[in-house]
């Protein structure tokens, strides 16, 4: 008798997921792609859910160019968050997201916690958004601190923004810190209801000829392969923190083998990110082989892979390691 | 804003065999047979999956073999966009022609695939192809195609099928050198065809811009519509001398891109009107009017090595 397939139905929160398999925000523009792909994009989804590029109350062009560097095994980018704005996300975007076949999550980012109050209580009420995630990885105009950087202001911005919905929250931590585990438990002890990370490592590729910062920001996020094993550490001291809290995990996914990594890491969920842009349905060749994987090693289902359970940090996790 | 001038892409990568490829003067020819796409309009592009080509590993993370070629650097580690410069439709699929000049780790890659060898990964085709004479000036009498360098590619397939639809076209093809020149067979037996080189060696002396001024003189700018790719300098050299005469020009542009499909927000071009615009779904053709410049910061062929 042939062994089922390994059961990939996951949770987020209370929101039931065909899979563990999300898209990174920011790598994936479901209304372009829908330009370029037609109807074929809806009747082939790659992912469980959808999370919008990142939002803020007021328009945004983005930086000026270049905004991409190729790196060994990876991508620096610095794009700059260009969107239409609160209003305009709302009356344009929305609607077009909403008719999406999975769960939309929608990315937002305010440079204080007003900006993150007016962000919520415009998304938060509409019924096609599921789940918010708040991109932290920007400074408060009030302190200048970035907020994803401090615990204090983490817990502050989360403990505000948890009165005004009851939809869940998800923090998205920034690898840019000593220790993300410290802002991710601050997070959820302000009230966040999950965590993830990471975003991009932050990162200045200089120009060969001028010898100068490359970008037209000067400064941008390596993404890719290359960050995979920062995240997997990170996902690890996070996951070991924050034990109950559902953690969605990414950091240069490319194959079903790395989101089973991400998975035995501590991350009840994983997205896949600068793999998209390589091929538009990565996200669908990593199921299969997360599939195919599980099975191999006789785990069938999610719950079943040893992650949160069965190993403590070792103190060199905590501690920092020797180098060399 | 889908229209006729956008075929849309199948959804994925899919392999493509290499049917045949050829050294042009200083280019590459390559050509593909896509059975799994559509018939491409001219004007638009694929992505090319060259770190997926041998010697790159199996892909990334453990289990990849990193490091079984010793030459990898872990570049390419994106696809690359090239425009298509001959479609041919068969019973078996549609043959895709890609001109190329190895440059970079990329292109090196693509330099090294052969009939018989590894298939090539692609996705497309993808943005936006060139609009017809009567859609860029109503009163237009035809079509005047310009060129610089490895710009020939959607500048030749657009001559084909502007030529196959009884359109008046005239064509200027410039290049910098012998090292910067090739791929004239895709122009055939091409009437109406002007020649230009910088340093002499093919024929007439001076830019290609030089010519599109006369011809835009002699004939009145009334009745253009003109159409270009090249590098930066010459796009904008055309832009500007197209705005100063008010003619209709479309020009087909190159930036950094990601993934080509409007997910990576990379290939940011700045637009008149403020903002930029998307190169990859909005282009890579645009109308001149459109843009602030054709000189963007990271564009054009560059080394990095």
């Amino acid at each position: 008798m042939s062994e089922p397939n390994p059961d990939l139905r996951a949770m987020l929160c209370g929101i039931r997921l065909d899979d563990p398999i999300l898209n990174a925000s920011g790598t994936f523009d479901a209304i372009a792609a829908k330009r370029v792909f037609g109807r074929r994009l809806i009747d082939r989804f790659p992912f469980s859910a959808f999370v919008s590029k990142t939002i803020t109350v007021a328009p945004r062009h983005g930086n000026p160019p270049p905004r991409l560097w190729e790196a060994s095994g990876g991508l620096v980018n610095s794009i700059g968050l260009p969107n239409k704005g609160l209003d305009g996300f709302l009356a344009e975007d929305l609607p077009q997201l909403a008719a999406l076949p999975v769960p939309l999550i929608v990315s937002v980012m305010g440079s204080s916690p007003e900006e993150f109050a007016e962000l919520v209580e415009g998304v938060a009420p509409r019924e096609e958004v599921a789940a918010i995630e708040l991109n932290v990885s920007c400074p408060n105009v009030h302190s200048g601190l970035i907020v994803g950087e401090q615990p204090v202001e983490a817990e502050a911005l989360l403990v505000g923004l948890r009165e005004l919905t009851a939809k869940p929250l998800i923090v998205k931590l920034t690898p840019n810190l000593a220790d993300p585990a410290a802002v991710g438990a601050a997070a959820v002890a302000g009230g966040a209801d999950a965590l993830s990370l990471i975003n991009t490592v932050k990162a200045t590729p200089i120009d060969p000829e001028t010898l100068r910062p490359w970008l037209g920001n000067q400064s941008g996020g390596l993404s890719g392969p290359a960050v995979m094993p920062i995240a997997l550490a990170q996902v690890r001291a996070v996951a070991a923190a924050v034990p109950s809290t559902p953690i969605i995990g990414m950091g240069g996914i490319e194959s079903g083998l790395d989101a089973l990594m991400f998975l035995a890491a501590g991350a009840d969920l994983v997205a896949v990110g600068t793999a998209c842009f390589r091929d538009p349905l990565a996200a669908e060749r990593i199921r299969q082989e997360l599939t195919k994987a599980m099975r191999e090693r006789s785990i069938f289902s999610i719950s079943e892979i040893p992650g949160r359970t069965g190993w403590a940090l070792a103190s060199t996790e905590i501690e920092g390691q020797l180098e060399g | 804003m889908s229209g006729p001038d956008r075929t849309l892409a199948t959804l994925g990568r899919r392999r493509a065999e290499v049917v045949e490829t050829a050294k042009s003067g200083a280019y590459h020819l390559i050509t593909v047979l896509d059975r799994g796409g559509p018939e491409p309009q001219p004007g638009q592009f694929y992505m090319l999956a060259v770190a997926d080509l041998p010697g790159t590993g199996a892909g990334f993370g453990p289990a990849a073999g990193l490091g079984r070629d010793s030459q990898w650097t872990g570049r390419p580690y994106l696809p690359r966009a090239f425009s298509v410069a001959e479609a041919v439709v068969g019973e078996d699929g549609v043959r895709l022609s890609f001109v190329f000049a190895p440059v970079g780790p990329g292109t090196e890659r693509l330099a090294r695939l052969g009939v018989g060898g590894p298939a090539l990964g692609l996705h497309g085709p993808l943005g936006v192809g060139f609009s017809s004479p009567r859609r860029l000036n109503p009163d237009a009498a035809g079509a005047i195609l310009v060129a610089g360098g490895i710009g020939i590619a959607p500048i030749a397939i657009w001559r084909k099928r502007l030529a196959a639809t009884n359109t008046a076209v005239r064509t200027l093809l410039g290049f910098r050198d012998a090292a910067h020149c090739g791929g004239l067979e895709l122009f055939g037996k091409c009437a109406n065809l002007v020649l230009v080189s910088e340093d002499g060696h093919l024929g007439r002396r001076g830019f290609v811009t030089e010519p599109l001024e006369e011809m835009l003189a002699g004939d009145g700018a009334a009745g253009a519509a003109v159409y270009a790719c090249g590098p930066p300098a010459m796009l904008e050299a055309v832009r500007v001398i197209c705005a100063e005469r008010a003619v209709g020009v479309e020009l087909a542009l190159e930036t950094p891109m990601g993934c080509g499909f409007g997910a990576c927000f990379g290939c940011a071009v700045p637009l008149a009107d403020g903002g930029y615009l998307r190169l990859c779904v909005d282009g890579p053709v645009v109308r001149g009017d459109r843009i602030e410049t054709a000189l963007v910061a990271g564009s054009g062929h560059r080394s990095r090595r």
